[in-house]
């Protein structure tokens, strides 16, 4: 008996196919919910704070508090549609949530500045959304800073002796959807696994046609292999329709090479599909199957990859942990195709993670299989 | 049993046979020992892993430098950028092509490029400049960082100015300077703008969202699939009471992983908690019917277990998104803010933090409860309607 017969492996999984399509809702999902994800991820959400609600109390009611206030309107970043009379009058506003930022200009504001001694200002944020907050003090600051700089070199002809000459590369508008798609193609993939792969072999178990494939003459690698064929074919379309939705109707460039970016992809889907099988077959129940495959191979995929959260921002241990993330890496891969534009040359260890992963993944599979089918 | 009053053909009362229901479903549940970790230990490994990784905090960016000038200037200008401790120096090099490099591989977010003659524009006050680079792949983290570096520049440049024009005095604060204008930020309810302590709560709810639902729908699944969910139909439970025997454990089981992931938050991660914990309870019960009620709507929708986790990943991942969660509602087209109001964690989420953050009375956030009791009702309703109708 020949090790792997093409006849027995595509026999397999044209068994895997029927049984996927029979299960026709399932299949819908799996083409439906990248298109969900990516629907929302580009469009619905998003961390570009505008609009920000401003409650004013403005004290000092000169000539130089508005020119401040306008500076804050001109900015295009406030709404001030609140005046205040007094700064307790915020707080209720604040614990509701309806307004983020409250600017208090004291009575002595204008006085002070004519005077030459440093005028005071105060911003009280709503810090309960500690990245809006950050965002929001930082535009403040912005404005308040020009403003300052303003008053102080008026008079003198000289200008601000230092300047900074800031250029973005890559995502050259700092477009959230930019960052979000090409790391959305390694996420869905691993839902993929996590949902319908990690189902497969425990479902066999729990139905108890497990043992009717054992009896069949197939080997475990091409059971592996087998099983494995029609998700690597759906989890690719999945990556073709996302990235093509992504470039034509989001307009995320894709400067890189499509062909490396499709056998990289490729290398990944297997890898992960290997594990979604390690997990059915270890845990051979469903329920458990599923929840394993959330927490093992979504979960990390999705936090610990740097997908939507900068890994440098996490602390040391948590650092580590990412280096066995299989995302992290593809990630890097994706974003560099998609947004760097980079080739082999760059991506050269990246790529040879990506194989050794696809490797590591159908050892998995086939070495837990062998247990059982003996 | 002679004597004994005449009993309806139905044994028991309605609360015993429930009792027993939900006795069986415990049975059932925990008959597999790994489930119970599974219930009470992965939300655990799940809070901690999204308390810790779950961040916006901008911090240690990697930065690249190539220094033209080598001049005591030039050199103070990237220890203002570091002593702030918003940027890490990852490298150093004299030629820019290693810099283009560093980004390309991203070794770094931020490259300074210093021209050469620096100090000398510097002093001539000839309009010196610094050269920003940044990777905006990661465009949060870059728009955050672009800000942090160019407001370090300012203020640099303004204390420059200062002492050039006024003679000395650039004893001042790192962002500030000698300003004309002070800006005095004060942060409510989160004086450190840690992200997570706007985070951990909203996993709380998160947490507990995924845990009835996931149970609840394919607990009855399961049934289905093995076939003893006719069993069921055929005693003498009438269909309400099945309801209530099947969602009635995992309103349990979403109340101690409340607790057990709440105590997480308080004690591992000094979340501040400053409102009431009544409330709090009251609260999850009531988010708690939306997401058994679902998990009961999937129930009748799917055939297969693969099939209910599927269509309950459907739900719960746009529920999350549009939530709040880690986006804000009020940066959302206005289509979907409007969307948001009848997603029960938008609600949930808003008084878990409101309670967790800012401590506010039941007057202050009474609407949310409103708010959670009728989604709430009316999807346990539909769920509930809907399920008579299959069992029948």
């Amino acid at each position: 008996m020949a090790w792997l017969s093409r006849t027995r492996l595509l026999a397999v999984a044209r068994k895997e196919v029927l049984q996927l399509r029979r299960d026709r809702r399932s299949l819908i999902l799996a083409f439906v919910m990248p298109l969900v994800l990516l629907v929302l991820y580009s469009y619905a959400i998003s961390w570009d704070v505008r609009h920000i609600a401003t409650a004013v109390v403005d004290q000092d009611r000169s000539a130089k508090s508005r020119e401040l206030l306008d500076a804050f309107r001109g900015s295009g970043y406030f709404r001030l549609d609140r005046h205040l009379d007094r700064v307790a009058d915020a707080e209720p506003l604040i614990d509701a949530g309806r307004v983020q930022l409250v600017l208090v200009i004291p009575p002595d504001f204008s006085r002070r500045l004519g005077s030459g001694r440093p005028a005071e200002v105060q911003a009280l944020v709503d810090g309960s959304d500690a990245n809006t907050a950050t965002i929001v003090v930082g535009y403040t600051q912005a404005v308040v800073q020009d403003f300052s700089a303003r008053v102080l070199l008026r008079g003198a002809t000289a200008r601000l002796p230092l300047a900074a000459d800031t250029r973005v590369w890559f995502n050259e508008e700092l477009v959230s959807r930019n960052m979000i798609v090409p790391g959305l193609v390694a996420v869905i993939m691993m839902i993929i696994a996590a949902m319908l792969t990690s189902l497969t072999i425990a479902r066999e178990w729990e139905r108890g046609t497990m043992e009717q494939l054992a009896a069949t003459p197939v080997s475990r690698l091409e059971v592996v292999l087998g099983k494995l064929l029609p998700y690597l074919g759906i989890g690719l379309v999945d990556v073709v329709v996302i990235s093509v939705a992504g470039v034509l109707i989001f307009h995320v460039p894709f400067r890189g090479d499509p062909l490396l970016f499709l056998v990289l992809s490729t290398a990944y889907l297997i890898g992960v599909l290997g594990l979604g099988l390690f997990i059915s077959a270890v845990t051979r129940s469903q329920l458990l199957a599923t929840q394993l495959g959330m927490i093992f191979t979504f979960l990390p995929s999705f936090l610990l990859s740097g997908f939507m959260f900068a890994i440098s921002a996490m602390p040391p241990p948590l650092r580590l942990v990412t280096y066995v993330v299989p995302a992290r890496y593809f990630l890097v891969v994706t974003r560099g195709i998609f947004l760097k534009g980079v080739g082999v040359e760059v991506l050269f260890v990246q790529g040879l993670l990506m194989i050794a992963f696809a490797a590591l993944g159908l050892a998995l599979a086939v070495r837990v299989f062998r247990k059982e089918l003996a | 049993m002679t004597g004994a009053p005449p009993r309806s053909p139905r044994a028991g009362s309605s609360r015993e046979r429930i009792f027993e229901m939900v006795r069986k479903e415990f049975r059932q549940v925990f008959r597999d020992p790994r489930m119970w970790r599974l219930i009470f230990v992965a939300p655990i490994f799940q809070l901690l892993i999204f308390g810790y990784a779950v961040s916006t905090d901008v911090r240690d960016v990697a930065t690249f430098v190539v220094d033209h000038d080598r001049s005591a200037a030039s050199r103070e200008v990237v220890e203002k950028l570091t002593a702030s401790g918003y940027f890490r120096v990852s490298g150093r090099s004299g030629r820019s092509a290693d810099l283009v490099d560093a980004l390309l591989h991203g070794r770094a977010v931020l490259g300074v490029e210093i021209p050469a003659g620096f100090d000398r524009d510097l002093r001539a006050r000839a309009d010196a400049r610094v050269q920003l680079l940044l990777d905006g792949t990661n465009s949060n983290q870059a728009l955050v960082a672009r800000g942090y570096a160019e407001r370090i520049l300012q203020a640099h440049g303004l204390r420059l100015a200062r002492g050039g024009l006024a003679g000395g005095g650039a004893a001042a604060g790192p962002a500030g300077g000698q300003a004309a204008v002070d800006l005095r930020e004060r942060a409510w309810f989160n004086p450190e703008l840690r992200s997570r302590n706007y985070n951990v709560p909203g996993v709380v709810g998160l947490l507990i969202m995924l845990v009835s639902l996931l149970l609840t729908s394919l607990a009855v699944v399961r049934e289905r699939e093995i076939g003893t969910l006719e069993q069921l139909m055929v005693s003498p439970l009438r269909p309400l009471e099945l309801i209530a025997g099947k969602t009635i454990p995992f309103a349990l089981v979403g109340l101690v992983d409340l607790a057990i992931v709440t105590a997480v938050a308080v004690f591992w991660f000094h979340i501040p908690f400053r409102g009431s914990l009544p409330l709090l309870v009251l609260a999850s019960a009531l988010y708690l019917l939306s997401g058994l009620g679902m998990g009961l709507l999937v129930s009748t929708l799917a055939a297969t277990q693969q099939e209910a986790f599927l269509t309950t990943f459907l739900i719960f991942m746009p529920a999350i998104l549009l939530s709040g969660f880690m986006f804000p509602v009020s940066s959302m087209p206005e289509v979907f803010q409007w969307l948001t109001l009848v997603n029960p964690v938008r609600h949930y989420l808003f008084i878990v933090r409101s309670l967790f953050l800012k401590g506010v009375g039941f007057g202050a956030i009474w609407p949310a409860y409103l708010a959670l009791l009728v989604i709430g009702g009316a999807v346990l309703a539909f769920a509930a309607a809907r399920f008579h109708k299959t069992v029948e």
